[in-house]
């Protein structure tokens, strides 16, 4: 998982940046209800800011070597996830949709509470599983014009060489938005709950019940913080695991 | 429970966790770093030396290139362009260059098409020949690279009729279709399976109406499996070859197939 992730990152905003390259050749979409144009994409500044005019040939040229790796990422990924059995972590569950919205509330501080859960809360499942659905409708999307004589089938279930543009310009700044909440909702989880994406490994302290000096001593160390009160193991996510339960120097654990 | 000797030598939970998360970021950025460079690299890797193809990096041109092949294998004479009913067709047609027919004293009238079947052996051909070829009309989505498509109504005769009519059997069993403006100034490459697609046409109509000036009077080439950067106006010269005919456009970063 967090290789594909950190491999899909740069690859990602390589795609968005040749993509803007491409799109500023006839960049005609506009937020437009009732005659008032909300929002037009792009603006002049935009454009020089980035040093996006005058590069179509260039931005298709790399649009078009990168697909390959965003498509073989993207594909191992869904591999790795079946094999692992990581799916059932991530498919949202027929509870999921009704909990997402008791997720949002707890988020937004209207309630207190948060339903139970895993790996992954009930927004989160929706939210990674949409996104590699959306990865799939980019690919998807991209090849309906990339080639809408070849694949005239999947233009056709696009709804056209049209539409097809439009959803593939849609799901990009779809990913602009997840990109932005996810980054949002990574710093509000703080930095254990980052770590283990690069390192593998979560670090779960715990608050040592009944033998509290040896404990202490074992496991106040300043890179750990309490993380969840309702686990009392050290809990990881790789072999590292079991190794280090075993290893461990546990008084309560020697105790039972 | 654990042995006491095996304890001593193993480390603790906290030097373990320790040297993993080194070990972990270390590796991190490190590849990070190397991600970096390869990027550097081909962001900054120097342009490809001109010949057909030119005016794109190296390493993005071979891409492009491999990337031809791949797509050519899924290429098929069964693959139709969608067409449309007539009605849907524009009626104020996209002029987007005037690249090769500027005006330059070019008389229609006098227009002969030249088709260059060996060195020497050159097919001259006025327009009321051409037109008396079977007609073979279209109603498309016509693509420009820039990302803008038109509905558009073409006819004149298919290119695998007039291959036919013309006895081109040799010729075609070359790879590739060279096609110029009479100038010179404008030229493109095709490679043999598109040229001899069903719907590529020497086109001398539009909307039901002689081709005006703009639109490239008097034959102009309709290739819905290309974008419109291979629709050449104004044919001066056809020619057959193994290798790849020069192209304005691949000249200038783009790529040479440029297949839909």
């Amino acid at each position: 998982m967090r290789w594909t992730h950190w491999i899909n990152f740069p690859i990602l905003a390589i795609m968005i940046w040749s993509g803007m390259l491409i799109y500023w050749a006839n960049d005609v979409y506009t937020v437009t209800i009732f005659g008032h144009t909300f929002v037009q994409f792009f603006p002049d500044w935009f454009y020089k800011l980035l040093h996006i005019p005058h590069r179509l040939a260039e931005g298709m040229a790399y649009h078009f070597l990168f697909m390959w790796f965003f498509t073989l990422n993207g594909f191992f990924y869904i591999l790795y996830t079946i094999f692992s059995g990581e799916w059932r972590e991530l498919v949202p569950q027929k509870k999921s949709f009704k909990e997402a919205w008791l997720v949002l509330l707890h988020d937004l501080h209207i309630r207190k509470t948060i339903p139970p859960q895993n790996k992954y809360n009930a927004a989160q499942r929706i939210a990674y599983t949409a996104i590699i659905v959306m990865g799939l409708g980019s690919l998807v999307t991209g090849l309906a014009i990339y080639k809408p004589v070849q694949f005239y089938w999947l233009t056709w279930i696009c709804g056209g060489y049209h539409l097809a543009r439009i959803l593939h310009f849609g799901l990009t700044l779809g990913y602009v938005l997840f990109f932005v909440i996810h980054v949002v909702q990574v710093i509000l989880a703080g930095w254990n709950n980052f770590r283990p994406v690069i390192s593998g490994f979560e670090v779960v302290e715990i608050p040592p019940p009944i033998m509290v000096e040896m404990a202490a001593e074992v496991q106040n160390t300043s890179t750990m913080e309490v993380a969840d009160e309702e686990k009392n193991t050290l809990t990881n996510q790789d072999d590292i695991a079991d190794q280090a339960r075993d290893d461990q120097i546990n008084p309560s654990n020697n105790m039972q | 429970m654990p042995i006491k000797k095996k304890e001593k030598k193993l480390p603790t939970v906290e030097q373990r966790i320790k040297r993993r998360n080194f070990l972990s970021f270390t590796t991190f950025f490190l590849l990070g770093g190397a991600g970096l460079g390869g990027w550097k690299w081909l962001y900054h890797s120097s342009a490809e030396t001109p010949g057909i193809t030119a005016g794109a990096a190296k390493p993005l041109r071979r891409a492009l290139n491999r990337t031809e092949l791949f797509f050519r294998n899924l290429f098929s004479n069964n693959h139709l362009v969608k067409t449309y009913p007539k009605s849907m067709a524009a009626r104020k047609v996209r002029v987007n260059a005037h690249i090769g027919i500027e005006a330059e004293g070019f008389k229609p009238e006098s227009w002969q098409l030249a088709v260059v079947k060996s060195a020497g052996d050159i097919l001259n051909l006025t327009i009321e020949e051409i037109k008396s070829l079977p007609k073979t009309e279209i109603v498309y989505d016509f693509k420009c690279v820039e990302g803008w498509d038109q509905i558009q109504h073409w006819a004149g005769v298919s290119f695998v009729d007039f291959v036919s009519h013309y006895n081109l059997q040799q010729q075609i069993k070359m790879q590739y279709v060279g096609m110029e403006t009479p100038n010179g100034e404008y030229y493109i490459g095709l490679d043999m399976e598109s040229a001899l697609h069903p719907q590529t046409i020497l086109a001398y109509e539009m909307n039901e109406q002689p081709l005006a000036i703009e639109h490239g009077a008097p034959l102009r080439l309709i290739i819905p499996v290309k974008y419109g950067i291979k629709n050449l106006k104004r044919i001066g010269k056809i020619t057959f070859s193994n290798n790849r005919p020069r192209d304005y456009w691949a000249e200038r970063g783009y790529d040479y197939y440029s297949g839909l």
